[in-house]
């Protein structure tokens, strides 16, 4: 672990131009500090800042000059004090100059390490860099920065700089801008450099990795185009998620009296056996692995299946280069690969550069079997697709995604929104409203992408450690609701959202949307419904209004009104059976009172509706009893009226009996029974 | 960081927190495979997978034995019933003439699959005639109906269980799309009516029916003749169905796969587009990796699977712990505690809704920005299709999960540590590495066409033991290249061709400078070994029984010396040294 300690000094801005964001500075900073205090306590850091009225450093006092540069701690090892000392950084009152503040740490890292720990000592500059730098007694400033870049190199020193821009500093010099820019850049010609320009305090937030992860690789090797044809690679990972840390289980059960009690919880697995009523817990050198096939458990110890499994041989190789059409987008499977040609061998990446950039001409992908280790017990097949690199220094690699096997992807059938009826379809106004929106809600205008990934940090994860050193200090503070800056995460840009009302209003205008009145079932139920392809449902909408989402109306009475729909409103409501029971009863009551108040059979329409729900809501209940007593009841009513429009009615909307009951001869005879023969 | 050879099954979303992923296994499907046996079904052929043509029973039966071995690995806990129709024999709780329901011992006729279920039903093609046996069940003069029979029978079936918790479905095979064709018209006009009469009643029950129908080479199963109606295919659905699909085996199959996936969904979500308008949606896990399933302890005395209890205990005093504990993390040399109420807080960090934030052209999803498998968004109701916006395409969404900046690695920026630039390949090799690429070019690849040879051996080899069997079926590496096709003279030539062209003649050395390199490295390290072992008297150390006074590292040495694995812990290597010392 010690071998990998790294010699960190901060150097920040904190001139009058920068107050606007110190406050994130500080929280970056912070955070730094305390993601080192858990995942690298070894590492060691200074801080400088650089704009304020005193000056305090050894460069002054040594050789004069380096004005407005204060030296805030010494390089340390990291403690709880660096955070409380970032998190009140100074605010200074004379605009900085970087080049300074550069040098001063560069000679605080010569100072302590001498030329030691090469690639481990690092600067990390952040300025807005609107200010010009003073010129140098001797020469242009270009060679000034080039000295100190050439010096930089051979101590092994890296520099990393976030320049705070756009929205952050509104009114600078363009001119002195651009010089700055031009100096900064001349450090990435000579050392490793990072130069990140952000402009939102968001941004800001994510523009410094705040843990440090050792690569690894994951395999070293070779790319396997033929048989003859080999690459020689190696395998990073390139996206990795950055899981919530694990924490440890807190026991109270040491008495408070016992100052070495270690508070942890051991968690221990007993296997015990089920025989009966007598369980004993069973050695583990008596358990067996088993797996399930169907309702079998199939039981294999590991040697037996050590003989058998899968053993892939390891190594990379090529299936065959294909058309980047073929592969959706949303076919990656898992985090994302990074392969790169063996570093220094000067061959292997120009056969990699060869290579990706065909691919990228030719707008193909290569499809690979990978088996990253030997023994491993699976393979892995994924894509690859050129990554050709912008910056000259750096060599051309390519990006590697799993792909799904063919067991992986569940194949579900939907609907296509062009086979929906025309109604359902949106209007011209309404696409014109949606186009609108599309276009004005734009993250990426003119190449400025807001909320680009790489400046986004986890709000989870930032809360976590922010509140992780508040409650180190206050073990009883609440967690603080999200701050300004991470809101802008989860949240809409409410200065985008302002400015584009007009859309939102038109969007508003066109589309109106309907409470769902089914939202209380459950959705399988809804499901089924859906399936089976019930019409009676057409009124109502399923999209609802996230504000008025209230339960719908209870309907304890079936109406005159809406027989039909009060009598499934009740039916689902579901907190109380008897409510099935009674909405049949009601339901069967009203159908017989239309039957008695219908005159000339005005009302048999109507009925004949309800008996069709009645007939519905039965099967569906898996009640064909008060469906079929109904309808022996009307057949008898009808025989004895001698009404003869209202079986043919019936028959024709083929409302027989449900045959669950009576065997299914009688059920389709019902009617034609009753039908009188027009020969009699 | 590494792959675990254990965990590259385990699936990285089961974690409790993320109910996002979480598949709903609650629910479970009831299938019926209803299958024609008429004598139509084994006249008629169709071309097989090797140009071979194959009676379309045949097809149907390879169809569902294929569905069954899936079923019995994804869904095994999914019910399936197996019943052949227009059989000379009758085998069915109804005692209805025509339909057999094929079954295995110890197994109820609706019941989950099981291997022997499997195992029998592959070689039913041979016994079938004998014990079966194939009959037209439709005859004029008479009034039976095979067909309504069978799904009587199917449905009776699928009486078991409730539909709020259960899909049922009944897969209908046949070639005959004019089951009542012989009939003369009245008894046709009453048979087709109450067949369905019979289906609708089944539908209104929550069974679904779905066909699959098979044609022949010289006349297409005419859908509308009779099965439109009884599947209620109307209008544009109906021009929809295509069973001119199903001419070969493969494309049987593929359909019979694409409809035995219920479509299940994972989560019901909000999609608030602006304040007050929002759309509710459906998630849909399309893709997932699927693992084999989780291991099950047994007692490998009786067979019999174990109970885990897991139980938490204090370190300092022994006592068991009852309720949820806190949690800490430690920071600034102390312990700091969260109530799990705390952490779930601070994970909250906003409704759970999805919400628009904004639009960006697809060119801002890089290849890299990718951490987990997409998941399908579809509106909950298609009563309100509110955008067809331009980024939008028919039908649905795909859900990407961005990183954050800290999952961002930056790795391939490590190396330029020279003051060159990086080498970059010249026009000349680029157009040698295109001649190369389109060599290796294939054409119709897609996506998801490897079955995962993994998963494939670890079933084979499940199924054998399953059924006892004593040799395990060697299974095919579909992922394997093309060794053939790549030592093509075309393919080697271009290949040469661009490996003179970047390496110039010096690419055997370079792969051989390679080697020595590692060699010297690792000989240095073996001499230190060496030179370190002597230092020892190994043999006198072992007979005194000292080897333990040792440090790992030490024996590490020995082993190292030797060629000796030195994983494991002390005790192992101890033992691997009296091993190899011959004691």
């Amino acid at each position: 672990m010690a071998r990998n300690k790294e010699k960190l000094v901060l150097l920040l801005d904190v001139g009058p131009s920068m107050h606007g964001v110190l406050s994130e500075v500080e929280k970056l900073c912070s955070m730094l500090v305390e993601k080192k205090l858990i995942f690298s306590k070894y590492d060691e850091l200074g801080v400088v800042v650089f704009g304020t009225e005193e000056s305090k450093n050894d460069l002054t006092t040594e050789v004069g000059g380096y004005q407005n540069i204060t030296v805030l701690q010494d390089i340390k090892v990291v403690d709880g004090d660096l955070v409380d000392t970032l998190q009140k950084l100074p605010r200074g009152r004379v605009d900085g100059d970087f080049l300074d503040a550069i040098v001063v740490g560069m000679d605080m890292l010569i100072k302590k390490y001498k030329d030691l720990h090469k690639g481990k000592k690092r600067l990390c500059l952040i300025t807005n860099a609107i200010h010009p730098i003073k010129d140098s007694f001797e020469g242009s400033k270009e060679d000034q920065v080039m000295t100190i870049a050439e010096q930089m190199a051979a101590q092994g020193m890296k520099i990393e700089s976030i320049v705070v821009r756009g929205r952050l500093s509104r009114d600078a010099n363009k001119g002195v801008m651009d010089e700055n820019d031009h100096l900064l850049s001349i450090f990435s010609k000579k050392t490793h450099t990072r130069i990140v320009y952000v402009d939102t305090p968001t941004s800001l937030l994510g523009a410094l990795k705040t843990r440090r992860v050792t690569p690894v690789t994951v395999f070293r090797g070779h790319l396997e185009l033929s048989p003859h044809m080999k690459i020689k690679v190696w395998v990073y990972k390139k996206t990795q998620e950055e899981k919530f840390p694990t924490l440890k289980k807190y026991s109270e059960k040491a008495p408070a009296s016992n100052k070495l009690a270690t508070h942890q919880v051991k968690v221990s697995y007993e296997y015990k056996s089920v025989d009966g009523s007598s369980t004993s817990v069973i050695p583990p050198e008596q358990r067996i692995k088993g797996y399930r096939y169907g309702p079998q458990v199939v039981p294999i110890s590991t040697a037996e299946w050590d003989a058998v499994k899968f053993k892939p041989e390891k190594g990379i190789k090529v299936l065959g280069f294909t058309d980047a059409s073929k592969i959706k987008r949303h076919c990656y499977m898992k985090d994302v690969y990074l392969f790169i040609a063996e570093p220094g061998n000067t061959r292997a990446t120009l056969a990699v550069s060869a290579i990706a950039r065909a691919m990228k001409e030719m707008n193909a992908v290569a499809i690979l079997r990978c088996v990253w280790r030997q023994g491993q017990q699976n393979v892995v097949v994924g894509v690859l697709t050129p990554n050709i690199s912008q910056n000259y220094k750096i060599p051309d690699s390519f990006y590697f995604n799993v792909l799904p096997f063919a067991e992986d992807v569940r194949e579900y059938q939907f609907p296509s929104f062009n086979s929906f009826p025309a109604s359902w379809q949106p209007n011209d106004q309404q696409q014109k409203a949606a186009d609108e929106l599309v276009q004005m809600l734009d993250l990426a205008p003119s190449g400025k992408e807001a909320l680009l990934p790489e400046f986004t940090p986890n709000p989870v994860l930032e809360r976590f450690y922010r509140h992780l050193e508040l409650k180190a200090k206050q073990p009883d503070a609440a967690v603080p609701p999200l701050d300004e800056t991470l809101k802008n995460i989860v949240e809409p840009d409410p200065e985008l959202v302002a400015e584009n009302k007009s859309v939102f209003d038109a969007l508003h205008r066109h589309f109106e949307l309907r409470q769902n009145p089914k939202l209380k079932k459950s959705s399988r139920q809804w499901y089924q419904e859906k399936q089976s392809g019930s019409n009676a449902h057409v009124s109502s909408g399923q999209a609802v209004n996230s504000i008025e989402n209230q339960p719908p109306v209870k309907i304890e009475k079936i109406g005159d009104l809406t027989p039909v729909q009060d009598f499934e409103a009740m039916m689902s409501q579901r907190d109380n059976p008897e409510w099935v029971e009674k909405a049949i009863k009601e339901l069967r009551e009203k159908i017989l009172a239309l039957l008695i108040h219908s005159d000339e059979g005005d009302k048999y329409q109507k009925a004949v509706e309800c008996v069709a729900a009645l007939r519905k809501g039965c099967i569906l209940e898996q009640e064909p009893g008060p469906y079929n007593d109904l309808m022996h009841h009307i057949r008898q009513y009808c025989e004895e009226k001698g009404i003869k429009s209202l079986p043919q009615l019936l028959a024709s909307r083929d409302l027989t009996l449900i045959s669950n009951d009576v065997t299914a001869e009688e059920a389709r005879s019902f009617f034609v029974k009753m039908e009188p023969k027009p020969d009699v | 960081m590494d792959l675990d050879p254990e965990d590259v099954f385990k699936d990285e979303e089961d974690d409790l927190d993320n109910e996002f992923f979480q598949q709903s296994e609650s629910s479970k499907e009831y299938v019926v495979y209803l299958v024609d046996a008429s004598p139509k079904m084994f006249n008629t052929t169709c071309a097989g997978n090797d140009q071979k043509d194959e009676t379309h029973f045949h097809t149907a039966v390879s169809c569902v034995a294929g569905s069954l071995k899936t079923q019995i690995i994804s869904r095994s806990y999914d019910e399936v019933a197996i019943c052949f129709f227009n059989t000379r024999e009758k085998k069915n709780l109804q005692d209805l003439n025509g339909v057999f329901v094929f079954n295995v011992a110890e197994r109820e006729h609706l019941d989950r699959p099981t291997a022997r279920l499997i195992k029998e039903f592959d070689c039913i093609e041979e016994s079938f005639m004998r014990e079966i046996g194939s009959q037209y069940g439709i005859v004029p003069g008479s009034r039976e109906n095979s067909l309504y029979s069978a799904l009587w029978v199917a449905q009776a079936l699928l009486r078991k269980g409730s539909i709020k918790t259960a899909d049922k479905r009944i897969l209908l095979f046949t070639n005959e799309d004019d089951p009542f064709g012989s009939l003369q018209d009245a008894a046709k006009k009453d048979m087709t009516r109450t067949t369905l009469q019979r289906a609708k009643d089944a539908q209104d029950l929550g069974i679904s029916i779905e066909l699959l129908p098979l044609s022949r080479p010289d006349s297409e199963f005419n859908v509308s003749t009779f099965y439109a109606d009884l599947i209620g295919l109307d209008g544009e659905d109906l021009a929809q169905f295509m069973p001119s699909a199903s001419q070969k085996l493969e494309d049987m199959k593929d359909q019979l796969r694409k409809r035995m996936f219920t479509k299940r969904v994972v989560r019901r979500i909000e999609f608030q587009i602006a304040n007050g308008l929002s759309i509710e949606l459906n998630t849909y896990a399309l893709i997932r990796p699927t693992v084999p399933g989780a291991i099950t302890w047994l007692d490998s005395v009786t067979n019999h699977p174990l109970k885990t209890e897991r139980s938490l205990i204090c370190e300092d005093t022994g006592a068991l712990i009852q309720e949820p504990p806190k949690l800490f993390q430690p920071y600034r040399n102390e312990n700091v505690k969260f109530l799990p109420v705390e952490i779930a807080e601070i994970k909250r960090i906003s409704p759970g809704k999805l919400r628009l934030l904004g639009f960006k052209p697809l060119s801002c999803l890089k290849d890299y920005y990718n951490l987990r498998p997409s998941t399908f968004v579809y509106p909950s109701d298609q009563d309100e299709i509110t955008s067809a916006g331009a980024q939008m395409e028919p039908p649905g969404m795909h859900m990407i999960y961005l990183p954050y900046a800290d999952d961002i690695r930056d790795d391939e920026e490590i190396f330029p540590d020279t003051e060159e630039d990086a080498p970059r390949a010249d026009e000349d090799q680029i157009q040698k590495a295109a001649a190369l690429i389109k060599r290796i070019y294939v054409k119709d690849f897609s996506a998801f066409q490897f079955a995962n040879p993994a998963l494939q051996r670890h079933y084979a080899v499940l199924q054998a033991l399953a059924l006892a069997e004593d040799d395990i079926p060697e299974t095919i590496d579909e992922t394997a290249p093309d060794e053939e096709g790549l030592t093509r003279p075309a393919v080697v030539r271009a290949a040469e061709a661009f490996k003179h062209s970047v390496y110039g003649d010096s690419y055997d050395e370079e792969s051989d400078m390679g080697k020595e390199k590692m060699s010297e490295a690792s000989r240095k390290r073996k001499a230190i070994a060496e030179n370190a072992a002597k230092d020892y008297d190994w043999g006198n150390l072992a007979d005194k029984g000292q080897l333990k006074n040792l440090t790992v590292g030490d024996l590490k040495v020995y082993l190292n010396a030797h060629n000796l694995t030195v994983s494991g812990k002390k005790e192992a290597l101890i033992s691997r040294i009296l091993t190899h010392m011959g004691k």
